[in-house]
């Protein structure tokens, strides 16, 4: 059972949100991928007003429409309107078949404008991805890294937070977050280099780690490398490849009637 | 049956690696069908005794290659007697061929020194292998930032040198010239070690000729599933199969 956090609509064949999750599907397939979580549209843009997060909300809601038996969305949202994103929230979770939300660059996650969408997150189970990295040669001016999430997970201590990419720089992300139990860390979207997946394990255990991929600019290959050639146990692998998320997502799914 | 051309022995500089010891590597080659890999060391890119470097690699293959692992020699051209090193790989050594990092040796492609090292490889018949790069800068030691190589004349340098058997490896960024112009230019093959995205050998072999494709690890850096498993996600028959994954290796060293 593999379950992909982390997947977009883009940089994959076809014009229409339903050709490529069509496409991206084929892919999933042959690699033996059964679930996915789709955020954002077929272009992405780093700091979307209201408008603009709606529009790439629809084109997932689109995607997803035929693949509900396979496929999850999370609401895409800028943090920088606050108001706006509680809309969007309910709009795509309360009144919509989405399960979470993903917040990108925008806005660094140490901001207390987060705070009221972080709680409305928990009240509704959602699941609350967040993108991190750590550059040596730089962040975005709005891109949040792991220490920012840490300091967002020190607020929120009872509410569970996905540390994206692992921050980049894994072997700071990993150290980062690694107080906080409240957050688990995504796999996604960064080279297959060796070593990853062994420390993410020794140092917040197995039921922390999420296997998400970043497709399409990411492969499924390079992303599920990282677990199937890890030196850690096969009910260390499992529990990274599906297990975890789907146990983070079963309230929402269950709320919502829907069958993991 | 795997040919890798894109491997290496030692230690990384910055971070022990799951297989950076030569028995394990070679035990991991072996499980996976591997029946040559051609290393260089991770020592060749900061090590200013690149005679020492090559001596211990040919050693290193000696005494636990078990036949799998080909030495691939580095050669540094800002050192003094740089020559030698390379008279040294193809005539003491025997090597089949060299591997350059111009990024971390602090040269561009327009040096005249280098000119001189493709012509001399020419001469000996040697493979030159160029890394374009081996970390995501993003990730780099924040005191250690290593640029991408850029082609700049490489292209021109191809061309003028139609006996040069030339190997980009770690190419998928490059440019300009593209890739793909590189590969024509002459006796060039990539590796596909960085090509990435979803489906990420279907879209290499429609700007690069399969026939021009070899498999690359660049493991132990990179886990080595990461490049088998492309050849899952991508359904491309048998018979690219199996030229990317050795005939075309054995053909460019045979």
């Amino acid at each position: 059972m593999i379950w992909d956090l982390h997947c977009h609509i883009s940089n994959v064949e076809g014009t229409t949100p339903d050709e490529k999750i069509a496409a991206m599907m084929t892919y999933a397939d042959r690699m033996g991928v059964e679930r996915m979580v789709f955020y954002m549209g077929t272009n992405f843009s780093t700091d979307p007003d209201p408008e603009e997060f709606r529009r790439q909300n629809d084109e997932v809601l689109q995607a997803l429409s035929h693949w509900h038996h396979r496929a999850f969305g999370f609401a895409y949202l800028n943090p920088k309107y606050p108001e706006a994103c509680l809309q969007e929230i309910d709009r795509c979770i309360v009144n919509g078949p989405m399960v979470g939300i993903k917040l990108w660059v925008a806005l660094r996650c140490n901001d207390p404008r987060l705070d009221e969408i972080i709680h409305r997150c928990a009240e509704l189970k959602a699941v609350i991805f967040q993108h991190t990295w750590l550059k040596s040669n730089g962040n975005l001016e709005g891109e949040s890294t792991p220490m920012d999430m840490a300091v967002l997970a020190a607020r929120h201590p009872d509410t569970p937070l996905i540390c994206g990419h692992t921050g980049g720089d894994w072997e700071q992300g990993i150290r980062a977050i690694r107080v906080h139990k409240n957050v688990s860390v995504d796999l996604a979207g960064s080279e297959p280099t060796a070593g990853f997946v062994e420390m993410a394990v020794r140092e917040l255990g197995a039921e922390r780690v999420i296997y998400g991929s970043d497709v399409g600019g990411r492969s499924f290959s390079t992303q599920l490398a990282k677990v199937y050639g890890a030196k850690i146990s096969n009910v260390e692998k499992k529990l990274i490849l599906g297990k975890n998320l789907r146990r983070m997502m079963e309230p929402i799914l269950r709320i919502k009637g829907v069958k993991p | 049956m795997i040919i890798d051309v894109n491997a290496y022995v030692s230690r990384w500089p910055f971070r022990r690696l799951p297989f950076d010891d030569t028995p394990a590597l070679v035990e991991r080659l072996h499980q996976s069908d591997f029946t040559e890999a051609w290393v260089g060391s991770f020592d060749g890119l900061f090590h200013e005794d690149i005679a020492r470097v090559n001596a211990e690699l040919v050693s290193e293959c000696e005494r636990h290659g078990a036949g799998l692992l080909k030495p691939m020699g580095s050669v540094n051209p800002t050192l003094p007697d740089w020559q030698d090193d390379i008279r040294r790989c193809h005539e003491e050594y025997g090597m089949a061929g060299i591997r350059l990092h111009p990024n971390y040796h602090g040269y561009m492609l327009d040096d005249p020194r280098f000119a001189e090292l493709l012509s001399l490889a020419e001469s000996f018949s040697l493979i030159v292998q160029l890394a374009f790069y081996m970390e995501d800068p993003r990730t780099q030691h924040k005191l250690v930032q290593i640029p991408h190589v850029q082609p700049g004349p490489l292209k021109q340098l191809i061309e003028e040198r139609p006996r040069l058997k030339l190997i980009l490896l770690n190419s998928s960024i490059v440019g300009p010239p593209t890739l793909s112009e590189l590969i024509a230019a002459g006796n060039v093959y990539a590796d596909i070690s960085h090509a990435e995205s979803i489906g990420s050998l279907d879209k290499l072999i429609k700007i690069v000729p399969y026939e021009r494709l070899l498999f690359g690890s660049h493991f132990p850096f990179f886990i080595l599933e990461a490049n088998l498993l492309k050849f899952q996600e991508s359904e491309l028959g048998e018979t690219i199969n199996a030229a990317i994954r050795w005939e075309n290796a054995r053909s460019l060293n045979g």
